[in-house]
Order: structure tokens, then C-alpha cells, then sequence
């Protein structure tokens, strides 16, 4: 790697006593002050401001309609439009996930079930969602199309074991995605 | 490049050399080496650490030659014209001519002069076809597959492989997840026909029930008509198979082995002490395998084995120190209480009257400690339990005691369960008022009844689960599976071997030897300097002469002869006679 080298930027007297900076900035936060207090402060109008400032009102006021499709939230497990659980317990997001914040038990589909072919789904699928760090790593490494991050911000609790998204809140709150790629459909 | 001269005649050209030993000189990749006349030239790899990748190829198997991953580029010096010298080199090597055509290393044998490439346009190209025309009709599905993290198909995918499949025709499909016997699940997608697993059961197992049926791309793995792959050594067939084609039905989908840490030790369900690799996550054994040994396992295993790990952390598991309240029921005291009583009741005992019962399945530190604690007693009668089974030929020996060696060096007996009847005896008379049992069912395995056992004032019993005999005792202390130990052990052909920790004992459970150290401390009322398990092994050594001059640690993992004794290991005879036979080479 080709090293470039930098050197410090030459400063005037005037630059090195720093008091014109600190008026500087006491005029721009003025500024922001002034024009928050009267509703005009910049992008007031997309956040539906209450009228102080761009201070939302959350919980009243909502930020939701504004996040981008990019937006990583809760992680949760789909199904698709066969109604077929997509994971196959894997467990290669159990294995990049950062925080070790999954945890899965894999098992058995019983020969009776309809997706016998596919041989293997999770038992039990927990995300401690107080280790989540919402880095979206678990949705990457996925080579199911089974784990999405889904809008899903407001995860709240009154203890620990709430915050522990099981298998059944997972699929509750991922629901059905469709246009996935169904690997295991090929004639048998 | 020395300018001394020297007589041409005293020159000794390197094939010459080489031939003194019965060597030959081989170019490895620009490099000579020499090697024994005969070695297959993919072992002549190995042995320089040159990997070729391979699948049907395996050191202890015949060499079938059908995978034809392992394809390398050859060259023999050319053939001098009549009345030509050969021309040489400043070193003495004639040059090579490589020749067009790559051969397979694992089929053919090294010979004098020649030089192989394992890298280069020619073999890497052999390799990318060789894996795409594999891939065809491979299903793609590793998410679920088992042996995914540890499949040669994958390693060998992303090392050689093209990367994408030019393949657009529909894959030809096989029977899935077939129940070919109790212990073992085929996926014949997923099969290579490699033929590993069917020349493992002809010729190691001595039990052909594999095969192919079909041929060309329609080629089955299956077993013959109205058999089962029921066989004893059925698993290994999944240790070896490259790619998830034969599974361990026990293994299936409980973890994915890239979350599994590794743990060198030995099996100890019978004399033969068959080296195996734990394979743990968070405290929990997922499986077994073996680990080789060409003195001991070679690369094998016993299913039976294999798969006794499971009481390890069952139910039955002891957690607590007990002691036996007047009406029959265990109640959890502390260590400390524990020790106290011990202690104390032991005294109301004149030597005579007690006796200890120690286990064959004791590693040496903790036969040694037994035996300072009958002497710290004054007690005379210490017996092993023996555990005669039956012997399957192979690597089951009809000892079913891990150590019995090693309790005969230790205790200084030919026959160490020699007294074991004196003291069911003496229990049955009332002469023995006073028991400590070690890790012993005296009640299922050592004819003792319930009634002989109600007749002891006192009874100590020292064990890992619950069983009928801890039922009986008075007190009773926890101890540790083998996995949860450090320590050694000698088998039956007089090798000792290391047992090394996989996991933490359950609960307040504590090590065994730790237990028998504390028992000498409380009834001697002086402080061991004995900290760790390795002062252990030092003082044994001090005290028995094979122990001597070495310490625990300095084990190594293939172990080290300590005492002859005779003993064959049937199934490394099998092998050594297919290797002089020329059938087996690794």
C-alpha cells in the first residue's frame, strides 16, 4: 500500500487563538436556535415537527413513513408464498452473527410433513434482541432467503426473557415474503 | 561446486546412493527427495507435505484409482539411444521428460529419476475438470447437509474448482435419506462413487455388503438385497466417506461441526484404548471419532464405542455429594461435611475391617492414589473390578477394563481382582464392616447383592451416575466421566496414553483424583503437596519403576510403550499383512 504522507495545515495567529472560530460558531448556533423556534429549521415540514424546532414527538409522531427500504430492524424468519418455513436451521448466522445473539437447535422434519424432502428445520430459533446489534450480517450470510431485517424497531420488554424472540415471534413478525427463489421445488 | 578433483570412478551418482538403502530419487515439484522403492507416489507427496487432492485415495484401503481427482504430471528420464551416456546434471540427476498425459499418484509407485508436478497449467486444468464433471450432478445442498464444514467436495470446490456450473440440464436424481442400516443414512445424490465405504466393509471390516448397482451417471450406492449395513464398524464408513453421502444417524443435524472444538484422547470402553477425538460445544459432547494411531486404532473405531458417550450428560449424572439419612434417602451435604463423616466413620474401622474396591477404569494417577489410600488405612484388601466381554476380533477386546495394564504395574499384582472374592466374602461374613467402592456397580457388575451391601456399617461409594450400589451407600461422592479427566492410561498391549479434558465435570461434581487426594488428607490429617494432577504422575513415577523419567505432558499423543506384554491387536495384524501383501501402502 503506497503510504502518502500528511502534514499539518500551517495556522495563522489569528486561526491559533481560536476565538474567532468560537464567535463564529456562537452566531451559527443562534442561528439554528432562532429559525427552530420559529418552525423553519430544515426538514421540519418531512418530520411533521410539532412546531419547536425538528424535535419529533416521538411516540405520538412517528418516524416510520421516512425509513428508507434500507433500513435494518428486528431480524425475523419468513415464510414463502407455499407457507413453507424457509429456514433450514444452518446455522451460519448463528455462526457470523457478532454478538452471538442467535441461537438455534436444529431438528428433523418428520416424514409425514409435506416439505419431507427438505429434511431440516429449526427446532427452536431464538434472537436475544438485547445482543442484537442490528448489523444485518445474519440476512447476508443467509443461503436460504430465510432471515430478514425487517422494519421493526420498537422492541421493548419488562425482562430478559421477553427480549428473546423465539421461533414463533420470529415467523410472526416476519410473515410471508414472496418472489423468493424456491430451490426445493425441482420435480422429485 | 568444490574445484577439489576427484577419480571419476569414486563418483557415486545419487541413484546409486539411493539404491544402497533401497531408495529412489523423486522430483517433487522441483525438489529431489528419496524415497522407499514402492511408495505410491501421492504418499511420496504426503510425505513431503505436497498435498494432492483426492478423494477415493485412502492410506489404509486398496487404491481403486476412480475419482481421478488426484491427477498429477509425470516425467521419467528419457531412454538413452543404444550406446548413448545418459546426460546429467552438475548433481548427478538425469534430465526429466515430462510426458504429455497426467497419471493418477495414488495408483502408481515412485521410481528412480522421476519427477512429478502437482501444480502447473496441465494438472490445474485436470483438476477443474475433474471437479465440474463431480459437481453434475451434486445437489446443492449443503445448508442441510451434514457433513458440510468437513466436506472434501467443498474444500476441493473453492481450491480447484471453475467456480460456476456450465451444467443446464436437469441433475439425475437418486434416493435420498435411504435407511441402509441402525446406525448410518445414505444420500445418494449426494455419493461420488468414490467406493471408499465399500472397500472399508470388504476389506477392513471383513463384512461386503456395499455396492454399486447401474452404471454411468445412474450409479447407486446400496446395499445387498436383504442385508443391512448392521456391522459394528458401520460408522467409520461416515468418518471416511468425503462427502455427506453416508451420515451418522446419531450425529444428524444436532450441530453443525464448525462450532465443535476438537479434543485429543482415548476411548475407554475396552483394553485396547483406542485414540478418538471428543468433539464438544459449550460443555456438550456432539460425537466421537477416531483419531489414528497405527499402533493402537489405526484410523477405526467400534460403533459400540463411539457412540457410549451419551450417559455423560444424562439425568443419572451424580452433581452432588450425598449422605444417607436414617430413613433410606440420599440428602446433598457440602464437600466439606462430606469428608468430615468420612473421616469420622472411618476411624470407628480397625484396618482388617475394611476394604476398598477400586476400577479398572481408573486412569494410573487414580489407581495410585487408591493405593496410597488403602496404605493411609492400613488396609490390605484392594481389589479391581475385571470385566470380561467378548472379543469381536478386530479392535474389541474381551478386557473390557481400559486399564488393566496399568492397575497391574500400579497395585503390583499379576492378577489385580484377585481379591475381589475375599471381599465379597468377608462383606457376606461380616468380617468387612467398613466399604469404599471407586467408580464401581459392585451390585451389577461385581455379584454383590443388595442384602451384602445392607450388611456394611459403613459404605463410601465414589461415582459418576447413580446406580444401585450409590442407592446403598452411605455416602456418596460425585466424580467425573472420562471426558471431564486428565490423566493416563496404559492398554492392554502395554502403551500409555492421555486422556485429556473435553469438558468441565457437572455441577459440584469433582475429579476423581481430587477426591482420593482429599480422602488421604481428611483421614491423615496432613496437607499433600500433591496441587495438580501432574505432582500425581511425578510421584508414581517416583514409586514405579515404568513411569519413570517422564511426566504427563510429555505423553505424546500417539502414547509410549512403558511394559511388553504381548498382546496383538488382531486388526493391525490384518493390516500389516494387506501391507505386506502390497495392497495398502499408508
Amino acid at each position: 500500500m503506497a503510504i502518502i504522507k500528511l502534514s499539518r495545515p500551517k495556522l495563522t495567529v489569528g486561526e491559533k487563538i481560536y476565538f474567532g472560530a468560537l464567535i463564529k460558531g456562537f452566531f451559527l448556533t443562534m442561528k439554528h436556535a432562532v429559525a427552530s423556534l420559529r418552525n423553519k429549521s430544515r426538514g421540519a415540514k418531512d418530520l411533521a415537527s410539532s412546531g419547536l424546532g425538528i424535535t419529533m414527538q416521538y411516540p405520538e409522531q412517528r418516524w416510520d413513513d421516512h425509513m428508507p427500504d434500507y433500513y435494518r430492524g428486528a431480524p425475523t424468519l419468513v415464510t414463502d408464498e407455499q407457507g413453507r418455513e424457509r429456514c433450514v436451521s444452518c446455522q451460519l448466522c448463528e455462526f457470523i452473527c457478532p454478538p452471538k445473539a442467535i441461537k438455534i437447535i436444529p431438528g428433523e422434519i418428520p416424514s409425514d410433513d409435506p416439505w419431507a424432502k427438505v429434511e431440516k428445520r429449526p427446532k427452536e430459533f431464538e434472537i436475544d434482541m438485547i445482543r442484537c446489534i442490528y448489523c444485518g450480517m445474519c440476512e447476508e450470510v443467509c443461503p436460504e432467503q430465510a432471515i430478514y431485517l425487517r422494519k421493526d424497531y420498537l422492541i421493548s420488554g419488562l425482562n430478559r426473557a421477553e427480549m428473546v424472540h423465539d421461533k414463533k415471534k420470529l415467523y410472526e413478525i416476519g410473515g410471508v415474503r414472496v418472489g423468493l427463489v424456491n430451490k426445493w421445488n425441482e420435480i422429485k | 561446486m568444490s574445484d577439489t578433483t576427484t577419480a571419476p570412478a569414486e563418483i557415486k551418482l545419487p541413484k546409486d546412493l539411493a539404491a544402497e538403502k533401497g531408495m529412489v530419487n523423486v522430483q517433487i515439484d522441483g525438489v529431489w527427495h528419496q524415497f522407499p522403492r514402492g511408495t505410491r507416489m501421492i504418499e511420496a507427496c504426503r510425505a513431503v507435505k505436497v498435498e494432492v487432492p483426492h478423494y477415493c485415495y485412502h492410506p489404509k484401503l486398496s487404491v481403486p484409482g476412480n475419482c481421478r481427482m488426484c491427477l498429477v504430471q509425470m516425467g521419467m528420464a528419457p531412454r538413452p539411444a543404444p550406446g548413448q551416456e545418459p546426460t546429467r546434471d552438475e548433481n548427478g540427476y538425469e534430465p526429466i521428460g515430462w510426458m504429455p498425459r497426467p497419471v493418477i499418484a495414488c495408483a502408481n509407485t515412485v521410481a528412480e529419476n522421476m519427477g512429478i508436478r502437482t501444480t502447473g497449467e496441465l494438472v490445474e486444468k485436470c483438476r477443474q475438470g475433474v471437479m465440474e464433471f463431480l459437481l453434475i450432478n451434486h445437489p446443492l445442498d449443503c445448508p442441510i447437509c451434514d457433513q458440510a464444514g468437513e466436506c472434501r467436495l467443498q474444500e476441493f470446490s473453492v481450491g480447484f474448482g471453475k467456480g460456476a456450473s456450465r451444467f443446464i440440464d436437469l441433475k439425475v436424481k437418486k434416493p435420498k435419506n435411504v435407511d441402509i442400516g441402525p446406525r448410518i443414512r445414505l444420500d445418494d445424490e449426494r455419493c461420488i462413487m468414490c467406493s471408499r465405504c465399500i472397500r472399508f466393509m470388504e476389506e477392513v471390516a471383513g463384512d461386503p455388503v456395499l455396492g454399486f448397482t447401474q452404471r454411468g451417471t445412474h450409479t447407486t450406492l446400496t446395499v445387498h438385497p436383504g442385508r443391512r449395513l448392521d456391522s459394528n464398524y458401520s460408522l467409520n464408513t461416515a468418518d471416511i466417506c468425503p462427502v455427506g453421502a453416508l451420515t451418522s444417524n446419531d450425529f444428524r443435524f444436532q450441530m453443525r461441526v464448525w462450532f465443535l472444538k476438537e479434543t485429543k484422547t482415548i476411548d475407554m470402553n475396552c483394553g485396547t484404548g483406542t485414540n478418538i477425538v471428543v468433539w464438544t460445544r459449550e460443555n456438550k459432547i456432539h460425537r466421537i471419532t477416531p483419531r489414528q494411531n497405527d499402533e493402537v486404532n489405526s484410523c477405526w473405531m467400534p460403533d459400540s464405542h463411539r457412540l457410549n458417550f451419551h450417559y455423560i450428560d444424562s439425568d443419572a449424572r451424580l452433581t452432588e455429594p450425598l449422605l444417607r439419612s436414617v430413613n433410606g434417602a440420599h440428602n446433598p451435604i457440602t464437600w466439606s461435611e462430606a469428608y468430615a463423616k468420612i473421616a469420622q466413620e472411618l476411624q470407628k474401622f480397625s484396618a482388617t475391617q475394611i476394604a476398598v474396591i477400586a476400577s479398572g477404569r481408573m486412569t494410573n494417577e487414580e489407581l495410585y492414589l487408591a493405593k496410597q489410600l488403602t496404605q493411609q488405612l492400613g488396609v490390605t484388601a484392594l481389589s479391581v473390578v475385571p470385566r470380561i466381554g467378548e472379543a469381536d476380533h478386530l479392535l474389541v477386546a474381551a478386557d473390557k477394563n481400559p486399564n488393566t495394564t496399568g492397575a497391574k504395574l500400579i497395585l503390583q499384582q499379576a492378577d489385580p481382582s484377585s481379591q475381589l472374592n475375599a471381599v465379597r466374602e468377608g462383606v457376606r461374613s461380616g468380617a468387612i464392616s467398613a466399604l469404599i467402592s471407586l467408580g464401581e456397580d459392585l451390585i451389577s457388575d461385581a455379584e454383590f447383592t443388595a442384602d451384602d451391601l445392607s450388611k456394611l456399617s459403613f459404605h463410601l461409594h465414589v461415582n459418576h451416575s447413580a446406580n444401585p450400589t450409590a442407592s446403598a451407600a452411605n455416602v456418596v461422592l460425585p466424580s467425573s466421566a472420562f471426558t471431564e479427566k486428565r490423566g493416563s492410561m496404559v492398554n492392554l498391549s502395554g502403551r500409555l496414553q492421555r486422556l485429556n479434558q473435553a469438558t468441565m465435570p457437572l455441577g459440584q461434581a469433582h475429579d476423581d483424583w481430587e477426591i482420593l487426594r482429599d480422602l488421604i488428607q481428611v483421614i491423615s490429617k496432613e496437607k499433600l503437596s500433591i496441587p495438580t494432577i501432574e505432582n500425581v504422575f511425578k510421584k508414581l513415577g517416583e514409586d514405579v519403576a515404568e513411569f519413570s523419567n517422564m511426566t504427563l505432558s510429555r505423553i505424546s499423543d500417539q502414547g509410549v510403550v512403558i511394559t511388553e506384554t504381548n498382546y496383538q491387536i488382531p486388526l493391525l495384524a490384518n493390516e500389516r499383512a494387506s501391507k505386506a501383501a502390497g495392497i495398502i501402502n499408508g
